[in-house]
């Protein structure tokens, strides 16, 4: 179809994919709701769980003033920007971690006969309000760290943490599908990719200075991860980088995010044209 | 006796099944432990000999949490709780054996692979990496009799919040519930011997410190001679109590079930 590589088909083709997510998305919530009582407590839960790093944190801060050269208010704005990416690209792209059981149990081959994308039908699989839980941790602790942090606010500072929750939003998604597509390679990677997914998402609450300077080498070159908060928050904080990368780097977030996201598509796009169905 | 013992052997077999898969899991352990372990590292070098631990404990700390993970399944449930959920219970009723004591002996085949295939790597790529805390063979002796305490803690806490299934239909609300005490109460986010002051106690004198926290300092040779005693009497008396807990409420759920035929 020539028509699609235009710029109007492409923009018509990333609205229907958007429509349907949404459509399928609802479709999941209204089958939730039926049990109302159980979906109250489950976000609850869901909550509290998300809520228990933040815990860990302040035990750790009602043992010693500083960590690792960072306040607490500071080290709650990083897991406040890392959490709230993480459990939004969560809520919208967690559930492709399935991909492996689908593949196993044949289930994708049902996914596929359908006019609709896989990735949007896996995404969109058991969608459920309680997952919305997982914000109100760090919406929270936001809204508590950031008058606390004692920054000189610029408008460049203001503008920079709205845009590091939409790029770190955007590089935990690619991250997700990434993951996902190595599953149609190697059916039984799902539990090592969740150190990159549930890992990156804990890496990220803490600052990188607490780490091995080759570790955060890798997460910076390799799985881009230092990208999703701890670049940008050195610009927000005023912070030196203690690897020394050049100033720029600090506003790289989205550009990476673009990137992670290609990488992701041509390694979704390999992964289902290498899929043989598992046959019965 | 008779049948218990191949149930575990069984068990053992089964969750052995697919090795690269648990393989896969440890990669994912031993990740959270060099995390964990620099995060330790942080606060162990603004605060040395917090709680009676060195910078080497805290790091030993980290992997062996991770190590234990599998084994006494801190993320918590079981397999027998789908069964009650689509009624199967009613066959394992049926059998002439004691519903408690054919699932604990299932979870034990099942810890005992999941020690091997997950509990090793994480403290042998722990060890290339930090400066770990190696036990003597007292203290090793002494670690493997908590870690099977620790497994049997476990299966009694877990078994509970099942069997809460027979009454509430659903145990996911239960479950994230027992999800956050367990996670937190273990020590398994920050160590017991961190926490301040008096939470600190209370989280010691509950049973889920028995899961990872007190096997940990028994490992560690924190726990020597008499305090050595008390630390594994703790474990046994709070896995004996929950385990007799169990019994009572499996009574009352045998009277409460109605099987559906069809």
């Amino acid at each position: 179809m020539a028509s699609a590589d235009t710029a109007p088909g492409i923009a018509a083709r990333g609205t229907r994919a958007v429509s349907t997510y949404c459509l399928l998305a609802w479709t999941w919530i209204r089958a939730a709701a039926q049990y109302p009582v159980s979906i109250t407590l489950l976000a609850l839960g869901t909550a509290l769980t998300a809520g228990l790093d933040v815990a860990g944190i302040m035990v750790l801060f009602s043992r010693t003033p500083r960590i690792a050269g960072f306040s607490a208010a500071e080290v709650l704005f990083l897991y406040g920007t890392s959490a709230l990416a993480f459990s939004v690209s969560d809520i919208l792209l967690g559930t492709t971690e399935r991909l492996g059981e689908h593949v196993r149990e044949g289930t994708l081959d049902a996914l596929l006969v359908r006019p609709v994308s896989p990735l949007i039908q896996i995404a969109t699989e058991d969608f459920t309000p309680r997952r919305f839980g997982r914000i109100v941790p760090p919406v929270l602790v936001l809204a508590l760290a950031i008058p606390r942090l004692g920054v000189a606010w610029t408008p460049g500072r203001v503008a920079m943490v709205p845009l590091m929750l939409a790029s770190g939003t955007v590089i935990f998604g690619g991250v997700w599908v990434l993951c996902a597509a190595v599953q149609f390679v190697l059916l039984n990677s799902h539990g090592a990719t969740k150190a990159l997914t549930y890992g990156g998402a804990t890496l990220t609450q803490y600052p990188m200075t607490v780490f091995a300077r080759d570790f955060v080498r890798g997460v910076t070159f390799v799985v881009p991860l230092a990208f999703v908060n701890w670049e940008p928050a050195l610009y927000v904080l005023g912070r030196p980088d203690p690897l020394n990368l050049p100033g720029w780097t600090r506003f790289a977030s989205p550009v990476v995010g673009a990137v992670v996201c290609a990488v992701a598509a041509v390694a979704w796009r390999g992964g289902l044209r290498h899929y043989r169905s598992t046959g019965n | 006796m008779g049948v218990i013992p191949w149930v575990s052997w069984y068990a053992l077999r089964r969750y052995s099944a697919y090795p690269l898969g648990s393989m896969a899991e440890a990669v994912t352990n031993t990740f959270f432990g060099v995390m964990r372990a620099s995060v330790l590292l942080a606060l162990w070098h603004a605060r040395p000999g917090l709680g009676g631990y060195d910078a080497a404990d805290a790091v030993t700390f980290s992997f062996l949490t991770q190590a234990l993970i599998g084994p006494v399944q801190i993320f918590g449930g079981m397999e027998l709780g789908q069964r009650i959920r689509t009624g199967d219970v009613a066959i394992d009723l049926h059998r002439p054996v004691d519903l408690q004591a054919w699932w604990l002996a299932d979870d034990i085949g099942r810890a005992t692979s999941t020690l091997l295939l997950r509990g090793v790597p994480p403290m042998l790529v722990g060890g290339l990496l930090f400066t770990l805390h190696w036990p003597g063979p007292g203290a090793a002796a002494a670690f493997a009799v908590s870690v099977v305490l620790a497994v049997l803690l476990s299966f009694a806490l877990r078994y509970l919040v099942t069997l809460a299934m027979f009454w509430l239909h659903d145990e996911r609300g239960i479950q994230a519930v027992a999800l956050v005490l367990s996670l937190f109460l273990s020590g398994m986010i920050v160590p017991l011997v961190a926490f301040p002051g008096g939470i600190g106690d209370v989280a010691r004198a509950l049973p889920w410190s028995g899961l990872v926290q007190v096997p940990a300092d028994v490992y560690l040779g924190h726990r020597t001679g008499g305090g050595l005693a008390a630390a594994l009497g703790f474990q046994a008396a709070w896995a004996a109590g929950l385990l007799a807990a169990g019994r009572v409420l499996t009574r009352a759920a045998e009277r409460r079930l109605e099987a559906q035929g069809g």
